[in-house]
């Protein structure tokens, strides 16, 4: 499809702008003064809206194909929540923080102060800010509240652990709070390896960052233990909240020691997820680092008006500009008085229900490293398929080909050939059978013609693309 | 029966599945979780239908003020948005998607990626652009970090008249890194470039200013380029997209690395977000850059196809060596960014800028005539200006508030010694009527 820019025709105009009602300002000084208009599109509104059409159908979405993509949480993303987002488009957050300015704002910000309050019972949290744009900022807003706790406390922290199944933004977030990173590796049994993890503990762990159930699906019984064993060394565990679809009124991890979470409104809340944000990371921590979250801070006073605590020391400072990305905080609170207690409960039990029965089904045709019970996501490996030449990407490639977006394929990275599946709890059996199928087909093919798999897709705009191509050329910019 | 919120299974099913995992309850399925970890309590009220949650969300919306006349900025900015922006971002293809990690069934978010870092660099004037970043506050943050990169050195030196968000975060991103943070007090709202000059070493990895800054004022960074490049520092410029159809482009004054946020492009005030961060540089920092990058590339049969590229960078393969630790970014955002540029296109942004910076001279010209208030004068400004009334300006914004005028930010609470400042923005929807009635109210205020 060509590009907009190869559209554009000199002079053609999509929107008319209001007409002016004032005079014409004396001119900018000649060196503040653009030399010519910047080069964008030249187009007619049709022209417009022909080309984000087209170009939005070559797309997979959750609304036209099963996405099964795993630690994605891809599930249906209610259209009441897109509707109840547009009724805050016209408010300004600037009015918040002008002398009085809370009054006008009393629906905002008691909007976010209970959801605040219902992440927090959630996650067995004391308190939540809601500044966090996405789940690898809420890590960074996490760990950097740790390293403020420990400042605060005087102690000497050098090191956060992680467990070698993490995501890569957890390791990322704690080397940019300054921390160094020791990778503790995971055990037969599918977790952080006990013994090596005591071994690897020491006075200057600041945090150990934990997702749990895990990357591999699996929930952690040791997760107490370790808890126990990471505070006896005054090192506070942070919980990577990515996976919290499996657990919601299951266990909270405030209640298994966990000191500090993040959860992914797009993720478990059933927010968009745009292809590729906007998302939300709220932060819930315990008790004793409440006096260091960011500002500014939404409050309650005694008579329950709401309004915004500014500056308080000890604070780590502010996360991002305002108080979130608060229309994603308007989807996920009103999915969350929507569904309600048993809803909630409902959707962690029918994520983990549909993850379980796709293991059990594809067991036979897949090799699955860690054969447990798993929570809200199973991992497989394509290393049966391997012995014909055929990889994780040629099974991923395949599916496109059968209208399913792939699961995730090579991660965790402790798996090799990983494909990584999370269906989530708003499939129905039918359309999980029906990928069920379209999988033994793949592990089938893969055997008897593997060069099908490696041709794959042949159905697509595009077929596979040179990736080596895009590294080496560099060209990230029209120059048309 | 089954109305249970988007879980779609039947008791019979249910059944099926269960004995096709070999359990006899769902309950049985969480049995890895050790009884005694088991939530003992959980106080989510009960669930309603879809009619009475949205009619509760209109109730919660209606608790706020929505008569305000805004004359407020500080970063978010209320301007226009043509309709197809809504309706073509509003597209579930766009908007249900994951990050592009396919690109054979994601050629549609990829290349509106590509078509929106072509935007952003034109903006700008700059050569590479990424995908997006959370919001222009921490995108200064995400510059300031790669230019301590390129440089290897361990010194930022911003600008006072950054915005107080973005320098506070700045300082947040910073704060337990090995890195030192120095903060130039303005003079007369603009970048004290003596005291610049004083502080500008070979430790300084880069100078963060904005433009137009928090007062308003506009800059030639041209100068002061060359300054810093002889200091073997990177110029790192914070810009408001819109003002980018009037203005010299960062890349044009000689910045290295342009920020900002992308909500004036096409994103409702939404209450602070989410908009988009946008970030630009010299191609020779590319591998520097944080975040997503989207290039173009060909298929197996030579046709012009999108990835993502350069992802060595990113923190899914180089993990605690990632340039960032951003993943899900803004990208629903920098689409409908992408939508209004292409709208209003390259002579209508000009316009667009023009007509705000006319409404803008208006009102500041109105605003003069009010005895006892004075204009800051030290630079032009586009469509934000301060005022100094003659007493302070928060007790006035808090009684014009009540009479339904947002009438600007009050400096007070952001600087010192500035108790009587107030940064006034007038914007293409403001009419002359409107900016008449809050000259009227300001003069009965003070
Ligand atoms: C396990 C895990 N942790 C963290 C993240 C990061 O979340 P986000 O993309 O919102 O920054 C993800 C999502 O990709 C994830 O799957």
């Amino acid at each position: 499809m060509e590009l907009i820019y190869e559209k554009s025709v000199p002079g053609r105009r999509g929107v008319k702008l209001p007409a002016s009602d004032v005079p014409v300002a004396a001119p900018l000084p000649e060196a503040l003064l653009r030399a010519e208009p910047a080069g964008l599109a030249e187009v007619s509104e049709l022209d417009l809206v022909r080309h984000f059409t087209n170009l939005s159908r070559r797309n997979f979405s959750l609304d036209t194909n099963f996405y099964p993509l795993g630690s994605c949480t891809m599930k249906y993303n209610a259209k009441v929540l897109e509707n109840a987002a547009a009724l805050f488009a016209p408010f300004h957050p600037m009015t918040a923080l002008l002398p009085g300015g809370e009054e006008f704002c009393q629906g905002s910000l008691g909007m976010l102060y209970d959801l605040g309050q219902m992440l927090a019972d959630i996650t067995g949290m004391d308190e939540v800010t809601t500044q966090p744009l996405a789940g690898a900022h809420g890590e960074l807003t996490g760990i950097l509240l740790i390293s403020a706790y420990h400042r605060a406390k005087g102690n000497r922290k050098k090191y956060v652990l992680v467990p070698d199944s993490s995501h890569g933004t957890n390791p990322a977030s704690a080397a940019i709070a300054g921390y160094e990173v020791i990778t503790v590796p995971t055990a037969s049994y599918g977790d952080m390896d006990m013994e090596l993890f005591r071994q690897a503990m020491n006075d200057e762990v600041a945090a150990v960052m934990m997702t749990c159930p895990n990357t591999l699906g699996l929930f952690n019984p040791h997760i107490k233990e370790i808890s126990d064993i990471a505070h006896s060394f005054d090192a506070l565990m942070y919980y990577d909240g990515a996976n919290l679809n499996a657990i919601m009124g299951k266990v909270k991890p405030g209640d298994v020691g966990f000191d500090v979470v993040h959860v992914n409104l797009h993720k478990t809340f059933g927010t968009p997820h745009g292809g590729g944000g906007p998302g939300a990371g709220p932060v819930g921590v315990k008790k004793a680092l409440i006096p260091f979250l960011p500002l500014p801070r939404i409050v309650m006073d005694d008579n329950g008006a709401f309004g915004l605590q500014t500056s308080r020391p000890g604070a780590i400072g502010r996360a991002a500009n305002f108080y979130g990305n608060f229309g994603i905080m308007v989807r996920a609170y009103a999915y969350i008085i929507m569904l309600g207690r048993e809803g909630l409960i409902r959707v962690s039990e029918h994520a983990v229900l549909n993850a379980n029965y796709i293991k059990e089904r594809l067991k036979p045709y897949f090799d699955l490293p860690y054969d447990q019970t798993c929570m809200h996501e199973c991992v497989f490996s394509a290393s049966r398929q391997l012995a014909h030449g055929v990889h994780a990407i040629d099974i991923a490639k395949f599916l496109i080909d059968r209208g399913y977006h792939p699961p995730t394929v090579y991660f965790p990275l402790i798996v090799k050939e990983a494909i990584m599946i999370e269906p989530t709890e708003t499939e129905s059996k039918a359309a999980m059978d029906a990928f069920i199928e379209v999988m033994i087909e793949a592990a089938r093919t893969a055997g008897s013609d593997p060069q099908a798999l490696l041709d794959a897709p042949l159905t697509m705009p595009v077929s596979r693309l040179d990736e080596t191509k895009a590294a080496r050329e560099q060209n990230v910019c029209c120059l048309v | 029966m089954n109305d249970s919120h988007y879980c779609p299974h039947t008791a019979e099913e249910i059944r099926e599945m269960l004995s096709v995992v070999g359990a006899s309850s769902v309950e049985e399925l969480f049995a890895p979780i050790p009884p005694e970890l088991r939530a003992k309590t959980f106080n989510i009220p009960p669930g309603m239908s879809e009619f009475e949650t949205f009619a509760r969300m209109q109730a919660i919306a209606a608790d706020n003020s929505a008569a305000m006349v805004n004359f407020i900025g500080g970063g978010y900015y209320d301007h226009i948005i043509p309709a197809v922006v809504d309706h073509l971002s509003g597209r579930a293809e766009f908007y249900t998607a994951y990050t592009p990690y396919q690109p054979e069934c994601s050629q549609g978010t990829l290349q509106a990626l590509f078509e929106y870092q072509t935007a952003i660099c034109r903006l700008t004037g700059l050569d590479v652009s990424n995908a997006s970043l959370y919001d222009g506050a921490t995108a200064c943050a995400e510059a300031a970090m790669m230019a301590l990169r390129a440089t290897g050195r361990n010194r930022v030196v911003v600008d006072g008249c950054v915005s107080p968000f973005s320098r506070q975060v700045l300082k947040t991103y910073l704060y337990n890194q090995d890195v030192e943070v120095v903060e130039i007090t303005p003079l007369d709202g603009l970048l004290n470039r003596a005291a610049l000059a004083a502080v500008l070493d070979e430790r300084v990895a880069a100078v963060l200013v904005q433009n137009p800054n928090f007062f308003g004022c506009i800059e030639d960074l041209s100068p002061l380029a060359a300054q810093i490049h002889a200091a073997g520092a990177l110029l790192v410029a914070s810009v408001y997209p819109v003002s980018l159809g009037l203005i010299r482009s960062p890349g044009e004054m000689g910045a290295d690395i342009a920020v900002g946020d992308g909500q004036s492009l096409g994103n409702p005030l939404s209450f602070g977000g989410p908009s988009f961060g946008f970030i630009a540089a010299k191609k020779a920092f590319i591998r520097n850059m944080p975040g997503r990058i989207v290039g173009e590339t060909v298929d197996r049969n030579g046709k012009r196809g999108f990835v993502l590229t350069l992802q060595a960078r990113e923190q899914h393969i180089k993990r605690h060596k990632a340039t960032s630790n951003i993943c899900s970014n803004q990208g629903l955002c920098a689409l409908r960014g992408l939508i209004f540029l292409s709208a209003v296109g390259r002579d209508g942004l000009a316009d667009l800028a023009r007509l705000n910076r006319d409404k803008a001279e208006y009102a500041k010209a109105r605003m003069a005539l009010i005895p006892g208030v004075a204009v800051l004068q030290s630079a032009p400004a586009f469509n934000e200006f301060t005022l100094f009334l003659p007493g302070p300006a928060a007790p006035i914004v808090t009684e014009m508030l009540k009479q339904g005028i947002a009438a600007g930010v009050p400096l007070g609470d952001y600087y010192e010694d500035s108790a009587n400042a107030l940064v006034v923005t007038v914007t293409e929807k403001r009419t002359k009527k409107e900016i008449d009635r809050l000259a009227d109210a300001l003069q009965a205020n003070i």
